[in-house]
């Protein structure tokens, strides 16, 4: 009696658990086994190991890897380096600031700085080196990315620092570390959880990023997210879009999972 | 050498929020610029200020995005209060790590494949494309996020609390209002807060839900942004920079009364970054 009391009033979120975190998954699978005319079948696995798409995953993940490996050399020194001022909560909070604008303006800014009369290519005017072609290129979409994900790198690296006791550099540097040995083996191991959530938090979104490839990239780029969403609102072939993300969902997976393992290997080391 | 090296990481950090704000500022700038473009600078107008204002399309939009964002937030909220007392209520490890990855699958998921499939769920379940989606799957998202900013203030609770105050002769109603509740407003208000901002921001997910007709400022910001270059774009985004920052700095001041650890602001959004 007791206990049936208590558990009735957590229905609503098992409700929710079952209904926006199993089911939506369950149905992508389902989904992922019918063709456009309904019929059960395995077509579009085979499909999807066509050149085609194994292409767009392979560019897919060369622009992620390019794009996190970009967040990251920028984040880390800043990171550093922001947690050596004086009120770093403040410029910390003037980090977090940008990305409570909404992603899409800030992308659309980037259609006038980069185009054709845009100031980067009135600096590289002055510079002699002429009009480029900026906007519409992989270089730009590697650019926006990395500027909208900055933030979401330097945050866990911050934490990481901060973190960080400094008695252990000292120690370093007495016993007659260099400073790049002190980085190489005692900052930068230390903070290493705080690189690895960091690149978490870009190199998923970064795979399946679909706006900023539409306004910034034109059709250049194409990543497993453009797939899915031409998939299943411009083509409408549901089943071939669900596989493309039951796909992305098996990487994202075995992300989590290697991340995890190798969290705990670290653990055991200490 | 010493002021020389200080100089140079200034320089790195100046540089780094020079980048971060420039495309903002940018914004704002052409959004006063008469000659209708974002590059050369023409002339000073407030007439695409004008336009936003008039134009009672946005101003409808503008409407749902805040009354989705409210609402959801609030519905988010409630249920994530549910979910906290949930994990915290269960002993077994295995089933508590279990729990958690589940609350946390919507965190992680790429914002496609969660548009994606709750466009099949609503499809499925026969929900009509534009209010209802719209704000289910708002609430959807919400919750796990709220969930993560309201554990820790529960974990933090002394569990012999509780317990007095049913030594004391209090029904589980008044130990969950007047003792659980009150312990954990804070995290109960970040929650919100951070579910208001998710909702505010979300395209990706919200782009796949919505039907014709029906839309929030993001995906209107979309379909106008990929017709080109429109000022009035530069003019609305200037006013919701403007009332952003009042948001933060109220939350800021406000978070800064209620608990002297300014750290609690930056460390939530670190756990889970993932931009939306």
């Amino acid at each position: 009696m007791k206990s049936k009391g208590r558990s009735y009033f957590l229905i609503p979120y098992y409700l929710w658990i079952a209904l926006f975190v199993i089911a939506p998954v369950l149905l992508v699978v389902y989904y992922s086994l019918f063709d456009l005319d309904g019929h059960l079948t395995l077509d579009n696995y085979v499909n999807f190991f066509t050149p085609v798409y194994m292409k767009m995953m392979l560019n897919s993940f060369w622009y992620a890897i390019l794009i996190t490996l970009f967040s990251l050399l920028v984040a880390y020194p800043a990171a550093y380096l922001l947690t050596r001022t004086k009120h770093k909560q403040l410029w910390l909070l003037l980090i977090i600031l940008p990305t409570w604008i909404n992603l899409l303006l800030k992308t659309y800014a980037f259609i006038g700085i980069f185009g054709t009369f845009g100031p980067v290519n009135n600096v590289f005017d002055l510079l002699g080196i002429g009009e480029q072609q900026i906007l519409f290129t992989g270089f730009s979409f590697v650019f926006v990315s990395v500027y909208i994900f900055i933030p979401f790198m330097i945050l866990p690296i911050f934490s990481a620092l901060d973190e960080l006791n400094l008695s252990l550099v000292d120690a370093a540097r007495d016993l007659g570390a260099s400073g790049w040995t002190t980085f190489r083996r005692v900052i930068f191991p230390l903070t290493i959880s705080g690189v690895r959530s960091g690149c978490m938090a870009v190199f998923i979104p970064a795979l399946s990023l679909f706006m900023i490839t539409r306004l910034i990239a034109g059709n250049r780029v194409i990543t497993l997210g453009t797939a899915i969403e031409q998939h299943f609102l411009v083509t409408q072939d549901w089943g071939m879009g669900s596989t493309v993300a039951v796909f992305l969902i098996v990487i994202m997976a075995l992300f989590m999972i290697l991340s995890g393992s190798s969290r705990k290997g670290v653990r055991h080391e200490k | 050498m010493r002021s020389n090296k200080n100089g140079i990481s200034n320089l790195y950090l100046v540089l780094v929020f020079a980048v971060l704000y420039a495309p903002i500022f940018y914004l704002m700038y052409y959004s006063f610029n008469s000659g209708g473009t974002m590059h050369g600078f023409e002339g000073f107008t407030l007439d695409y200020y004008r336009e936003v204002v008039q134009d009672t399309r946005l101003m409808i939009i503008m409407i749902n995005t805040l009354v989705i964002a409210l609402l959801s937030s609030a519905i988010a909220t409630l249920i994530a209060i549910i979910g906290a007392l949930a994990i915290q209520r269960i002993r077994s490890r295995r089933a508590k790590n279990t729990l958690l990855s589940l609350n946390n699958v919507l965190i992680v998921s790429p914002d496609v494949i969660i548009g994606a499939s709750f466009l099949i769920l609503f499809t499925i379940a026969g929900i009509k494309l534009g209010f209802v989606s719209v704000l289910l799957s708002h609430v959807a998202f919400s919750v796990p996020i709220a969930v993560l900013m309201i554990l820790p203030h529960l974990q933090d609770m002394s569990p012999t609390l509780t317990d007095a105050a049913r030594d004391l002769g209090a029904s589980r109603r008044d130990v969950l209002t007047k003792v659980i509740l009150p312990i954990i407003k804070p995290g109960i208000f970040s929650g919100f807060f951070m579910a208001l901002t998710y909702s505010l921001d979300d395209f990706a997910v919200t782009f796949f839900v919505t039907g014709n007709g029906y839309s929030t400022l993001s995906v209107e910001i979309y379909s106008r942004a990929r017709q080109g270059v429109s000022l009035s774009i530069n003019a609305l985004s200037t006013l919701i920079f403007l009332f952003t920052i009042l948001l933060v700095v109220g939350y800021y001041f406000l978070n800064r009364r209620k608990q002297r650890p300014a750290v609690h602001i930056a460390e939530p959004a670190a756990e889970v970054g993932v931009p939306r």
